[in-house]
C-alpha cells in the first residue's frame, strides 16, 4: 500500500489511533494470556479451556448446519423473542407512561403501586412466567416485556411530567388542540429521554429471552447455555490432551443432577 | 374609531386563591376591578409576588379566578383563549422547530397555511435571514422577536406580555422596546404589560396601574400622557416623564419595602 492513496473516509488522528492500539492491546493480553496459562497448565482445561480449543467448539456448532436442533435457530428463536419482548414493552411503556403523566389521577393512584411492581426482581419469577404462559415463546416474551415496560415507562412518565409548562401555555393560546399539544410539544420533548430508555431496555428485552430459556425451554440461547453448564464440553469433539495429573478430573456425580436415579 | 371608548379586558372583583398540595393556600391577588380600553397600552407595576403575573394568567383563562369574572373582547374567558397573544417571560419557542416554523404555528393549529403572511412577519421582526435557524441559535433579543412574530402572526386583537424583556440586557432591552412600540404603533391592538420596572411600564404605557404587595390590590393608576411616537431612550429625560414617576415611585416604594420586609420574615 502507497501513501499517496486517498482514504476514502477522514484520516485517523494520531491520538484514534492510539486508543485503537490500547484497545486492541488489552484485548490481545487478555486471549492470549488466557491461551498461555492454559498451555502452560496453570489454568485446568477442564473447567476453564482455552480460546484456541472453544472458537473450534464454537465453529463446530455454526456449521452443524440450520436443523431445529442448531445454534442458528436458538439464535433465531432468542432473536425473535427479544425482538417482540422490546416492541410490546415500549409500546406499552411510552403509552401508559404517557397517559400517567397527563392525568394526574391515574399517575397519583397508581405511580406507587407501578414502583413496588418494579422492585421485584422479575428474572427470579421466569418460573412463574413459564408456569402462567407456557414453555413456549409466550412466556419468554412476556418476562421481556416486564423488563423493558418499567424502563420505558419511568422514562416516559417522567420526562413528559417535567415538559416546561411553558411551552405547553404557549402553544394552547396559539390554538393547539390536545392532540396538537400531545404530538407537537410533550412528545417531541421527551423524545430524547424516551430514546435513552429504549437504549438500556434492549439489552433487558434479550436478557429476559436468555434467562426465561434457560429456565425452561426447548430451544434458543438460554437453553443452550443450560445444557452447556450440565454437560461441559468446552472443547471440539477430538478429545484434548489428559488434563494435568496435579488435578484430577471431578467425578461424574458431582456433575449429573441426581433426579435421575430412583 | 375612537380607542379608550369599549374595554377589551375588564376585571370584576376578581381574586385568586393558589392551594398547592400539601401546603396552605395563599391569595394571590384580590379585589381586583380593572378595565382596559381597546387600543390602549396598559402597564401594570408592582414588586415581586404581588400577583402581577397571574392577572395574565386569568386573562388568558390558563387558570381560572377564584371569585369574580373576566371578560375578553365582549365574552366571558371560560378557557384557553386563542384569540389574543401571550409573549411569557421564558423562552416559549419550540426547540426542535425553525424561526419559520414556530411562527407559523398558530396559522397551522387554525388549519390555515398563510406562506405570505409568515415571511412578511419574519421580515417585519427583522429576522429573515435567520429563518431557518432553531431557536437555540438565536439570541435572547432575536427569541424574543421571534415569539413577537409567532404571536401576532393570527392578528389577535390583545397582546398579553410578561415582564417579557426581563432577560436582556440593557441595550438590546431598549431596542425591543422600540420595536415593540413601532410594531404596535397602528395597529389599533389593545396591550397589556406586566412589568417590575417603572421607567419601562412609564416610557412604553399609556397608563400605568400599580398593584400592593402581595396580596395584590390595586393601588393606583397613572395616565401617562406623553407625546407619540416615542423614543423610550430620550423620553426619560423629558420633565413630564420625571413627575409621572416621581409619583409613581411614591405609590411603589411603599409596597416594594414591604414586599421585601415579608421576604425576610418567611426565610
Amino acid at each position: 500500500m502507497t501513501v499517496t492513496e486517498t482514504p476514502a473516509v477522514l484520516p485517523l488522528t494520531r491520538r484514534t489511533w492510539f486508543v485503537r492500539l490500547l484497545q486492541a492491546l488489552v484485548i490481545v493480553s487478555f486471549v492470549g494470556g488466557w491461551e498461555l496459562l492454559g498451555r502452560a497448565g496453570v489454568l485446568d482445561p477442564f473447567f476453564y479451556s482455552r480460546p484456541s480449543l472453544f472458537v473450534l467448539r464454537i465453529a463446530e456448532w455454526f456449521s452443524e448446519g440450520i436443523a431445529e436442533r442448531s445454534i442458528w435457530n436458538d439464535m433465531r428463536v432468542t432473536l425473535m423473542e427479544t425482538i417482540l419482548g422490546f416492541t410490546i414493552g415500549t409500546l406499552l411503556g411510552v403509552g401508559i407512561g404517557y397517559a400517567f403523566a397527563r392525568n394526574r389521577l391515574l399517575g397519583q393512584a397508581f405511580d406507587p403501586l407501578f414502583s413496588m411492581f418494579n422492585a421485584i426482581p422479575r428474572l427470579v419469577l421466569a418460573p412463574v412466567f413459564i408456569l402462567a404462559f407456557g414453555i413456549d415463546l409466550a412466556s419468554k416474551v412476556a418476562l421481556g416485556v416486564t423488563l423493558v415496560f418499567f424502563i420505558v415507562f419511568f422514562a416516559t412518565f417522567t420526562a413528559v411530567r417535567d415538559v416546561d409548562q411553558t411551552l405547553v401555555d404557549n402553544v394552547r393560546i396559539l390554538g393547539a388542540r390536545r392532540r396538537d399539544v400531545t404530538f407537537q410539544v410533550l412528545l417531541p420533548a421527551a423524545f430524547s429521554a424516551i430514546l435513552a430508555s429504549l437504549r438500556t431496555s434492549a439489552g433487558f428485552a434479550f436478557a429476559g429471552a436468555v434467562v426465561a430459556e434457560y429456565i425452561g425451554s426447548n430451544v434458543g440461547l438460554g437453553r443452550r447455555i443450560a445444557r452447556a453448564a450440565a454437560a461441559p464440553r468446552a472443547s471440539p469433539r477430538r478429545r484434548p490432551r489428559a488434563a494435568p495429573r496435579s488435578r484430577p478430573p471431578r467425578p461424574r456425580s458431582r456433575l449429573r443432577s441426581p433426579r435421575g436415579r430412583p | 374609531m375612537a380607542g379608550g371608548e369599549v374595554a377589551a379586558v375588564t376585571l370584576r372583583g376578581v381574586s385568586k386563591t393558589y392551594r398547592p398540595p400539601q401546603k396552605r393556600p395563599y391569595l394571590a391577588i384580590t379585589d381586583i376591578d380593572l378595565d382596559i380600553p381597546t387600543g390602549r397600552f396598559v402597564s401594570v407595576v408592582g414588586p415581586s409576588g404581588c400577583g402581577k403575573s397571574t392577572l395574565l394568567s386569568l386573562v388568558s383563562g390558563l387558570l381560572p379566578p377564584t371569585t369574580g369574572e373576566v371578560t375578553l373582547n365582549g365574552t366571558p374567558v371560560r378557557e384557553v383563549r386563542t384569540d389574543l397573544g401571550f409573549i411569557f417571560q421564558r423562552d416559549a419557542l419550540l426547540p426542535w422547530r425553525t424561526v419559520r416554523e414556530n411562527v407559523a404555528l398558530p396559522l397551522r393549529f387554525r388549519g390555515r397555511s398563510d406562506r405570505a403572511r409568515v415571511e412578511e412577519w419574519i421580515t417585519r421582526v427583522g429576522l429573515a435571514p435567520f429563518a431557518d435557524n432553531y431557536p437555540h441559535e438565536l439570541s435572547g433579543g432575536m427569541r424574543k422577536r421571534a415569539q413577537l412574530a409567532q404571536s401576532l402572526v393570527a392578528d389577535p386583537a390583545v397582546l398579553l406580555m410578561d415582564e417579557p424583556f426581563s432577560a436582556l440586557d440593557v441595550q438590546t432591552r431598549n431596542l425591543m422596546e422600540n420595536e415593540l412600540l413601532t410594531l404596535w404603533g397602528a395597529s389599533g391592538k389593545t396591550v397589556l404589560f406586566i412589568t417590575h420596572d417603572l421607567e419601562e411600564a412609564i416610557a412604553l404605557s399609556d397608563e400605568i396601574v400599580v398593584m400592593t404587595a402581595g396580596p395584590g390590590r390595586i393601588k393606583a393608576r397613572y395616565t401617562v400622557d406623553l407625546p407619540r411616537p416615542r423614543n423610550v431612550t430620550e423620553i426619560r429625560f423629558s420633565p413630564a416623564f420625571a413627575t409621572i414617576y416621581e409619583h409613581a415611585w411614591n405609590d411603589l416604594r411603599d409596597e416594594v419595602e414591604r414586599s421585601y420586609q415579608r421576604s425576610l420574615q418567611r426565610s
